[in-house]
């Protein structure tokens, strides 16, 4: 198709003015982004005796979010991600248990610099592999943290844990309260700032350059992109995240133990974003929250077989939104605007 | 002066087997060169030896008369050394214009940057439209690639290793996969390609070799057969014998 050999200047233009719009425009937020912050904002006055929860899934929309960065859009597969959320939550609780530093803010940026050393010394190591090798050497990871805590238990509480820490009021004056109303606008509000950055880093060069790396690594090579530096860079920002995921984890439930580093809660965060939908930020929203309120649910439904019902969505998902369940509502929005043009 | 790319004695193994032997090769500033050699021969793992995908048992590789040999592919990439790929390597699930983009932020180093947004840089965007300009692509811009004709994926192949702004380019068989009725587009766009540039294209199209190059070299088994002009290969008996012998049934795989 050479069409545009016979084109007209004017067309041409035109088509380079809708092409550069369309880059010029795309980072800007529409109205919908809206519609997560509304929605727990609501929840705070509609289920006020359920904030306990709620923090938990504004914490799991944050780690979720902390994996899309690396899975979504750099396309790094891994198994091990529980591992930066339990150094988070570990730094947290041992600042607090041993060295009574129970400041939570201050904490949080200790969680964050501790998971990204650990982020980024693993990092450097890993990430020469992919795939399967790199599968297992994430998931390694997690495990031998674990270990380690486990040898020292008599610093880290072993399986039994850090029970009954307290942390200081936040900025010295909001306390923590029986139903977590404090705790759950400080997680909203942390997510807020940690969404914001990361949205930021997903439109920039530097983000573009990762979905470039997922797409075709080989190319990037070629056209000269430093791929190992960037994937370390991306995976050690995503540690620090998933650190803060796990600090507020420890601070909300005043107790931490070495379950945060289990396979478990590594696989978990996959599921969530895949259901959610990979490389699209909201993805992580959508999936934890669902996740979590269908868990929630089915446990309480029963108390023994819930898990049968969370497998069922989850096979559900997989046949009718392998995109996840926000490519499904994008394939239903497409098909009723065709709809509606013929 | 300076070649733009020299190779010198060139050698790498695959196992016992030898693939790269004793290469020596030179590119002068805005040279047109062809490597020719029957299937097997290894051409297209010399490219990957100059470009830094494999590394050399032996040898030098030297770009404007700096040895190169230990630097990684990306690094070539950035020293002005770009190549395009037998089977496409794009971006395929995102745009032609971001495909582009991509290539321009990665050469001047704006990738590095998390926190501007990748469409605030209207020079970026304007010199990728140029880009596609030159290669008549622009009503395709907003196209994902993966919807593109492969022909046009051809040329948008081409199109990122131009913007890399190289001085030394590798084209390995730039038409291959495109239908003979499409194949002059992309033989048009690399006949009127910067002067300045060293070019280095291996073609199968006897056609296109003699046409476009100016120098050719012969490579049979790893080894430089023999180098000279085209005149000098289509009267020398030897190149007949063991590479245009074979154009009958090649002839005929053309129609």
């Amino acid at each position: 198709m050479a069409a545009s050999d016979t084109m007209a200047p004017a067309a041409r233009e035109s088509d380079r003015e809708r092409a550069a719009d369309y880059l010029l425009k795309r980072h800007r937020y529409g109205w919908a982004e809206a519609l997560p912050w509304l929605i727990a904002i609501a929840a705070f006055f509609i289920f006020p005796d359920r904030m306990t929860f709620g923090s938990q899934v504004l914490v799991m929309v944050m780690f979720a979010l902390s994996l899309d960065l690396i899975l979504g859009y750099a396309g790094i597969v891994t198994l091990g991600h529980a591992a930066f959320f339990g150094v988070g939550a570990y730094t947290v609780g041992l600042a607090a248990a041993r060295l009574q530093w129970t400041e939570p803010i201050s904490g949080l940026f200790a969680a964050a610099i501790a998971a990204a050393i650990v982020g980024f010394i693993t990092g450097w190591f890993l990430l020469r592999y992919r795939g399967l090798t790199l599968l297992m050497l994430t998931l390694a990871t997690a495990i031998m943290l674990q270990e380690t805590g486990n040898l020292r238990s008599d610093i880290s509480g072993g399986y039994d844990g850090l029970p009954g820490l307290t942390f200081k009021p936040l900025l010295g004056v909001f306390d923590y309260d029986l139903y977590g109303h404090t705790y759950y606008l400080y997680a909203l509000m942390v997510l807020a700032v940690v969404f914001f950055f990361v949205r930021r880093i997903v439109y920039s060069p530097f983000g573009q350059a990762l979905t470039g790396i997922r797409e075709n690594v080989r190319r990037m090579h070629a056209i000269g992109s430093p791929v190992h530096w960037r994937l370390v860079t991306v995976y050690t920002i995503a540690a620090a995240i998933a650190g803060v995921a796990g600090a507020l984890f420890t601070q909300t439930n005043a107790y931490v133990t070495l379950t945060v580093f289990d396979f478990d809660n590594s696989a978990k965060v996959m599921v969530m974003l895949i259901l959610g939908g990979t490389g699209r930020l909201y993805g992580a929203f959508v999936g934890a929250t669902v996740y979590m309120v269908l868990e929630d649910y089915f446990s309480k439904l029963s108390p023994t077989f819930w898990q049968f019902g969370i497998g069922l969505v989850l096979v559900l998902a997989v046949l009718f939104a392998p995109r996840g369940l926000l490519g499904l509502i994008e394939k239903i929005g497409s098909h009723f605007t065709r709809r509606k043009r013929s | 002066m300076t070649p733009a790319l020299q190779v010198e004695g060139l050698n790498r193994a695959f196992g016992a087997l030898p693939v790269t032997r004793d290469v020596n090769l030179m590119l002068e500033r805005g040279a047109r060169r062809a490597l020719i050699g029957p299937n097997g021969a290894g051409k297209t793992t010399l490219v990957n030896l100059i470009t830094g995908v494999l590394k050399p048992h032996s040898g030098r590789v030297l770009l404007d008369g700096d040895d190169i040999t230990s630097t990684t592919q990306a690094e070539r990439a950035r020293r002005g050394l770009a190549r395009t790929f037998q089977i496409n390597q794009l971006f395929r699930g995102l745009t032609v214009i971001e495909n582009l983009c991509m290539t321009i932020g990665e050469r001047d180093g704006h990738s590095n940057n998390m926190w501007r947004s990748a469409g605030s840089r209207r020079v970026v965007i304007d010199e990728a439209l140029d880009h596609l300009d030159s290669l008549r692509l622009t009503d395709d811009a907003l196209k994902l690639i993966r919807e593109l004709p492969y022909g046009r994926q051809r040329l948008v192949e081409i199109a990122i290793a131009l913007a890399q702004k190289p001085r030394v380019l590798l084209l390995d068989e730039p038409a291959a996969g495109v239908p003979s009725s499409e194949s002059h587009l992309i033989l048009d766009v690399v006949a009127a390609l910067d002067p300045d540039i060293a070019v280095l294209i291996i073609e199968h199209d006897m056609d296109v070799v003699f046409r476009f190059a100016k120098e050719i070299t012969v490579l049979v088994q790893g080894a430089v057969f023999t180098q000279g002009t085209p005149s000098e290969i289509m009267n020398n008996q030897q190149v007949r014998a063991v590479y245009l012998g074979q154009e009958s049934h090649r002839g005929a795989r053309h129609g």
